[in-house]
């Protein structure tokens, strides 16, 4: 978790400075990231992010370096091998990739694994995302097809300016659950124990067999929506400080020092390792060249066309020309 | 009749006359032209993600839900297909819906309204049921934004019969033609060009044609004798740019903004082509069954005997609109239409 928010304050910090044009941060969604992102299980399991999961992706053990190249415009769905790390490439449409989930979920089934070793699909959206259809239809495939897949949603109380009360009808995505017979959890989502807890919960009802679950971790995004975003102008700082509620790590940290887990010198050095982290990471985003131009046309089929070989040759003879 | 026409008055509705000529940018200019549609024409409504209290992510609705409240200009749940399909039913009930799509890119979760419905509802109702719908699309790339923030779906609108399609290319044809697009009774597809929000420019607020014309002509933005540039959208300044650079050369570019790409103006493509006998299209879309197609075809059809050249197209490749990095690689630049005009002026016939 320092390792995530020391990464994720350190980005828009780079983005200041132009090391990248723009940034998704997640600050205060670090336990609901961390918690779930670590109950996968990344010999059997997928995982299918939005623009905004990089805890996840840091708590799977993604390579951070091909995880940030989102943000500094070299590929759109970053450069790690989604096959590898078991997670999709990024996504920018607003839900997506939650159908893409179901099916995944529904291939494991086809393919035979027996209940209990069932390989399951998590995937993520926010609250905005909600409002999409594709969300209500892939609930609804899930549930017909008893799917294991879970479905974690972050209720981060913003969809850029848009509060979850003008959102979501009756304020909560996991009621919507019981429509479709899906077990639901509304958890406290800045409470990375509990995250754990519910994630793995949820994965084991799926893994056994029992069908998709859904997970609604309450939090608060307590950042921007993205560098371009100003939340002046839709709340007050006075409104951020009242409804952000403990911060996730400060509340983890607390718990830790209670339960005599950790002491100060731990935290001192999470956070070394965290800097130390963060500096090689960051070296090896301003060294990401581009992407050869080449890529733009080698990467749109298995098997190329006539046509596109030829745009790709014209590209190249006038690009040399210049 | 139905409800759904709208006369255009001259005057703001609190009496205010408009004259004169300001310096805006985009984003201003069509953030006043929805002010004064929303003023004069009691029907319309503005609607979509983050449009109300946010005024947009691009402040083109800024001020707007302040001035003419939460019933006329308002934030939607954030779903596409949603906003256009509550759009038909608004239009059903006598309203003039300006919705707006965030980005290109996310018009596609509302293609089955927009193809489906909105396109097909005065058809299918015999004329009782039109859709004065105008869509508004941030489009076009230039911004090194992120996946689906760049695209350019003109051609994808243009041939989905019942749809018309209008791109401004700078703020004083954006304020006019927004103004023309948002009071016809039929859909309307307005695609901003987004790389060009905040450029300023010249706006006659007054006079929407200098020099004549109807807000659905084609326009000549530069005149030349040697070849026409035909372009729309954030492309027409580059063509601009270009026409500046090869006059040094002694090479005499007209450039013809096309303005509306459903219909097109048929008339002003072959006016321009019979006299420069030569021609060039322009588009940031793919090549591929793009606009370049239809227009190199109409000038094929109206100067087939007059043309000295083949009409070339300089465009997007057949690649999905790539990452910040590759996008200078992506879009016709400065020198990919050199090339093309060097290229039609150099045809021989064999
Ligand atoms: C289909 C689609 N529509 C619109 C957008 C623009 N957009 C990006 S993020 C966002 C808000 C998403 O809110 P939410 O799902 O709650 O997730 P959060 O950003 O809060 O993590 C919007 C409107 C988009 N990316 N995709």
């Amino acid at each position: 978790m320092a390792a995530v928010r020391h990464l994720d304050t350190s980005a828009i910090a780079w983005q200041r400075q132009g090391l990248i044009p723009g940034y998704a941060p997640e600050l205060g969604q670090e336990a609901a990231q961390v918690g779930s992102g670590y109950a996968v299980d990344t010999t059997r399991d997928f995982v299918f992010p939005t623009y905004r999961e990089m805890g996840v992706a840091r708590a799977m053990g993604v390579d951070m370096v091909a995880y940030m190249s989102t943000h500094k415009a070299t590929w759109h769905g970053g450069l790690y091998n989604p096959l590898e790390s078991r997670l999709a490439p990024i996504q920018a449409v607003v839900g997506g990739s939650v159908l893409h989930a179901v099916g995944w979920a529904h291939g494991q089934t086809l393919a035979g694994n027996a209940d209990g070793r069932l390989g399951v699909a998590m995937t993520y959206f926010g609250d905005g995302a909600s409002s999409q259809g594709d969300i209500h239809e892939a609930m609804n495939f899930a549930a017909v097809m008893k799917a294991p897949v879970v479905f974690f949603v972050q209720n981060n109380g913003w969809a850029i300016s848009v509060p979850t009360e003008h959102q979501v009808a009756g304020g909560s995505v996991a009621a919507r659950a019981a429509g479709y017979g899906i077990p639901a959890q509304r958890i406290d989502g800045n409470d990375v124990v509990a995250v754990v807890e519910a994630t793995r919960h949820a994965f084991a009802h799926a893994r056994a067999g029992n069908g998709p679950a859904l997970i609604e971790a309450m939090t608060y995004r307590r950042g921007p929506h993205s560098t371009s975003d100003d939340p002046g102008r839709y709340r007050s700082l006075n409104e951020e400080r009242d409804d952000a509620g403990e911060d996730p790590l400060e509340r983890f940290r607390k718990r830790l020092l209670a339960d005599g887990v950790a002491d100060e010198a731990f935290f001192a050095e999470a956070l070394a390792a965290a800097k130390a982290e963060e500096e090689l990471l960051r070296a090896g985003v301003q060294e990401l060249g581009s992407r050869p131009g080449n890529e733009m046309f080698d990467l749109v089929f298995q098997e190329t066309t006539p046509a596109l070989q030829a745009q790709a040759a014209n590209w190249r003879e006038e690009s040399e020309h210049v | 009749m139905s409800n759904a026409t709208l006369e255009s008055g001259a005057d703001m509705a609190d009496g205010t006359a408009r004259h004169g000529v300001e310096q805006l940018s985009m984003q201003q200019a069509l953030n006043r032209a929805l002010d004064e549609v929303l003023a004069e024409h009691p029907k319309t409504l503005v609607f979509g993600e983050d449009c109300g209290r946010l005024g947009g992510v691009f402040r083109v609705t800024d001020g707007l839900q302040a001035k003419h409240g939460s019933g006329r200009v308002f934030d939607t749940p954030l779903a596409e297909s949603g906003i256009l399909g509550m759009s038909v039913g608004l239009a059903m009930a006598g309203f003039h819906p300006i919705p707006e799509v965030q980005f290109d890119g996310f018009a596609y979760p509302a293609i089955n309204q927009i193809v489906c419905q909105i396109a097909r509802m005065n058809y299918r109702s015999r004329g009782t049921l039109p859709m004065p719908i105008t869509l508004r699309v941030p489009s076009f790339g230039g911004i090194r934004a992120p996946e689906h923030h760049g695209e350019s779906l003109e051609a994808l609108f243009a041939h989905v019969p019942g749809l018309k399609v209008v791109s401004p290319s700078n703020p004083h044809e954006a304020y006019h033609l927004f103004k023309y697009a948002a009071t016809r009774p039929d859909p309307v597809i307005f695609m901003e060009p987004k790389s060009r929000y905040w450029q300023k420019g010249e706006v006659d607020l007054a006079n929407a044609e200098a020099g004549g014309g109807s807000p659905t002509d084609a326009k000549v933005m530069r005149e030349g004798r040697h070849l026409t540039l035909v372009a729309w959208g954030a492309m027409v300044a580059r063509c601009l740019q270009v026409a500046g650079l090869a006059a040094e050369d002694g090479i005499d570019v007209e450039v013809l903004d096309l303005r509306w790409l459903k219909p097109i103006d048929e008339a002003a493509l072959a006016a321009s082509v019979r006299k420069t006998r030569r021609a060039v299209v322009v588009h940031e879309a793919p090549l591929t069954s793009g606009l370049g197609a239809e227009v190199a075809q109409l000038i094929t059809q109206a100067c087939f005997d007059t043309l000295k050249a083949p009409v070339e197209r300089i465009t997007g490749f057949d690649v999905p609109y790539p990452s910040g990095d590759l996008e200078d690689e992506y879009i016709p630049n400065v020198d990919r239409i050199l090339f093309g005009i060097q290229r039609v002026l150099e045809y021989r016939r064999g």
